[in-house]
């Protein structure tokens, strides 16, 4: 039977947390800790999730876990995997569950060395867009447009004028063993990842999409709905990288409007119709890309 | 037991192999490389059974030894210099997790200017991250400290990290005559790591979390314990390491000449073997002089220094460091323990050895001869100042 939304095992590993009513990255964690059961060893470096999950002495994880340094994720999941399989055992999945600034600025270059090594590991990316945890300041994973506390919408400047890092394709571009993007919108599609995941010797990474209400500025039952039409506005894709090519899971009939995707969220207000054609022109771009680049 | 002709580096090296760790991260430095690369053929030709990770930098590899430390594997490290910088975060972190990873660090300059040779300003810029620190004299006293670093730092009641540091070249790349224990006089000294500060798939937990201000100040309290108590765990180990071993050391200090000296030099790592010469020197000349070597620096030996000088007209502190701004770190923390002991005798600060410059015999001939002033003051040697912190 395949595990799905439907199937997935009842016992909770992430319970109890502080995180904010409406966190899409808790949701990950906690649908992927779900997947990969009781031997999971959780590493998560300075960031939300830790930030809401270990207040000594309320420690929420039910399975292993310990927070890294904020750099640390994945050289400390190596250390993990090594540590054990140094003693014999090896029935435990190493799993790393980092934020967007802790993935794509401060713990690239360690997630780079990981891959490169090849360690046997699962790292997840919860990207929510920005520092969230510091108050919602800008990161490399923060689309453009986005008005954040350090790129503020003002006259002069509208936001971020930098497009969003492509930390999917720098991930497979080290030929590592499985890349995958993933969307809490579409939790089955997220599942099927982990648990692929779970099976693969060597390096894997998922990135998945988690919306920050607080930081987003939507409701906080909207979540899911936003995580969904992100993908459903082609701003975000489903997308699989195995054996040195890349495989596009989810295909839109047809795009749901962009505008009306930015336009929910405070944090693109302020932009233009122009800011808003940018936007898509990038968007239809990447799917060019995709269409001619993946299978 | 066998004699071999070894760097610092390659004794340490040794040392470890004798340890079996479980895990070694490490990125290369010099002058620490030789460590690494020994360390590595001893993994390849099977005499190591380590799982030896090529980390991209000396954040990473102290960041591994924690994770590794963190599921119950012994772990080694080794750094120097900018490295030694680089993974600073990872110090107090490793010390506040009660990670009992070994490191060596091979002492060199800090830039700017760059510099790679030995001075002590690397390791003793981190002297408050919460490790362990020990300086070694030579070659043997290096090998012996690698298998007794880890017994320290994994017992029970200290688990702590351990920082052994050699001066950069001048003890990491000369060769001396070793003696380098057998494996099975090494395992009867050394037993496996056992801990029960350990993520556990048996006996799931939760570690390195956060501590707010109501329960922050008891760990912080039970770390300086823990480091406290290596104290008694290093006089046990080194008892212990003298009856396998036949070499027994001395604690935090060692003494030479100090009983009856009028002129006493307090110092740490290689340098302490030319200021041994000088003082018997001395002594021919009817000088009383005596050399109060620093073996570890935390825990800090007050006990130690304050009864070692005791009866000594005047004191001095040659060390190969600066604090700007003030005057040598090891003379700040040698001053307040003779001021705990109510000892007024004066004393001074001579800073040399920056950058790897030399110090000369007869350069610290004229620390003993200025120590007859009997007035304190702080000097560089090298620049002919003298600077008196006003």
């Amino acid at each position: 039977m395949a595990l799905n939304a439907r199937t997935i095992d009842e016992t909770e590993y992430f319970y109890g947390h502080k995180a904010c009513a409406g966190c899409g990255g808790s949701l990950a964690v906690r649908i992927a800790l779900k997947v990969l059961g009781q031997n999971a060893v959780a590493v998560l470096p300075a960031g939300c999730m830790s930030a809401v999950g270990f207040n000594f002495p309320q420690l929420c994880f039910g399975n292993n876990a310990i927070i890294s340094t904020f750099a640390g994720t994945a050289s400390m999941l190596t250390g993990i995997e090594a540590g054990l399989r140094a003693q014999g055992i090896t029935d435990f999945h190493a799993v790393g569950f980092a934020g967007d600034g802790g993935t794509a600025d401060i713990g690239l270059q360690a997630l780079s060395g990981a891959i490169d090594r090849n360690d046997d590991i699962l790292y997840i990316c919860y990207d929510n867009e920005a520092y969230m945890n510091t108050g919602i300041q800008k990161s490399s994973l923060t689309p453009f447009g986005a008005r954040t506390t350090t790129t503020p919408a003002g006259k002069n400047i509208r936001g971020n004028l930098r497009p969003k890092k492509n930390m999917f394709e720098i991930v497979a571009a080290h030929g590592i063993p499985y890349a995958a993007t993933a969307s809490v919108g579409y939790i089955n599609d997220f599942i099927r990842k982990v648990e692929k995941a779970k099976q693969i010797r060597g390096t894997k990474y998922i990135h998945i999409l988690a919306p920050c209400p607080t930081g987003w500025g939507i409701k906080t039952d909207e979540t899911v709905e936003a995580a969904k039409e992100v993908v459903d506005c082609g701003l975000w894709y489903l997308a699989e990288y195995e054996n040195g090519s890349f495989t596009l899971n989810h295909r839109p009939k047809e795009f749901s409007g962009v505008e009306e995707y930015l336009r929910k969220q405070s944090r693109f207000r302020h932009l233009t119709d122009e800011d808003i054609k940018i936007i898509e022109k990038s968007r239809d771009a990447k799917w060019e890309f995709i269409n001619k680049n993946f299978n | 037991m066998a004699k071999k002709f070894l760097s610092g580096n390659e004794a340490f090296a040794c040392g470890v192999r004798l340890a079996r760790p479980q895990v070694i991260s490490a990125y290369p430095i010099t002058p620490q490389t030789i460590v690494v690369e020994k360390l590595s053929e001893f993994v390849e030709d099977g005499s190591l059974n380590s799982e030896f990770i090529h980390v991209e930098s000396e954040h990473s590899a102290l960041s591994c030894a924690m994770g590794a430390s963190a599921v119950g594997a012994r772990a080694f490290t080794a750094t120097s210099s900018q490295g030694l910088l680089y993974m600073a975060e990872c110090l107090p972190y490793a010390a506040g997790g009660r990670f009992p990873i070994v490191m060596m660090n091979a002492n060199r300059s800090t830039a700017l200017p760059w510099n790679i040779y030995g001075d002590q300003r690397d390791s003793i810029s981190q002297l408050d991250s919460g490790w362990i620190q020990a300086y070694a004299e030579n070659a043997q006293e290096a090998l012996d400290l690698a298998l007794m670093s880890f017994r320290i730092a994994e017992h029970p009641s200290v688990s702590t990290p351990f920082m052994a540091n050699l001066d950069g070249f001048v003890l990491t790349h000369t060769y001396e005559l070793a003696d380098v224990p057998t494996q099975e006089q090494a395992d009867e000294f050394l037993p496996p790591f056992r801990t029960e500060n350990k993520l556990s798939l048996s006996e799931p937990k939760n570690l390195a979390f956060s501590a707010g201000p109501d329960s922050n100040t008891i760990f912080k309290y039970k770390e300086h314990l823990g480091i406290l108590r290596a104290r008694e765990v290093i006089r046990e180990t080194e008892h212990s390491f003298a009856e396998i071993f036949g070499r027994q050391y001395t604690g935090l200090t060692e003494s030479y000449r100090t009983e009856d000296a009028d002129y006493i030099l307090i110092t740490l790592g290689s340098i302490s073997g030319l200021v041994r010469e000088v003082v018997d020197s001395l002594r021919e000349k009817g000088e009383k002089a005596g050399l109060l070597r620093l073996r570890y620096l935390r825990p800090f030996p007050n006990e130690e220094i304050a009864e070692a000088v005791k009866n000594a007209r005047s004191i001095a502190v040659l060390e190969k460091d600066i604090s700007f701004g003030n005057e040598g770190t090891v003379y700040t923390n040698v001053n307040s323990a003779l001021h705990k002991a109510g000892i007024t005798a004066a004393c001074s600060d001579y800073i040399g050895g920056l950058g790897g410059r030399n110090i000369s015999a007869e350069e610290i001939e004229g620390i003993f001869i200025e120590l007859k002033n009997e007035r304190s003051a702080v000097r560089f040697l090298g620049t002919g100042g003298e600077q008196d912190g006003a």
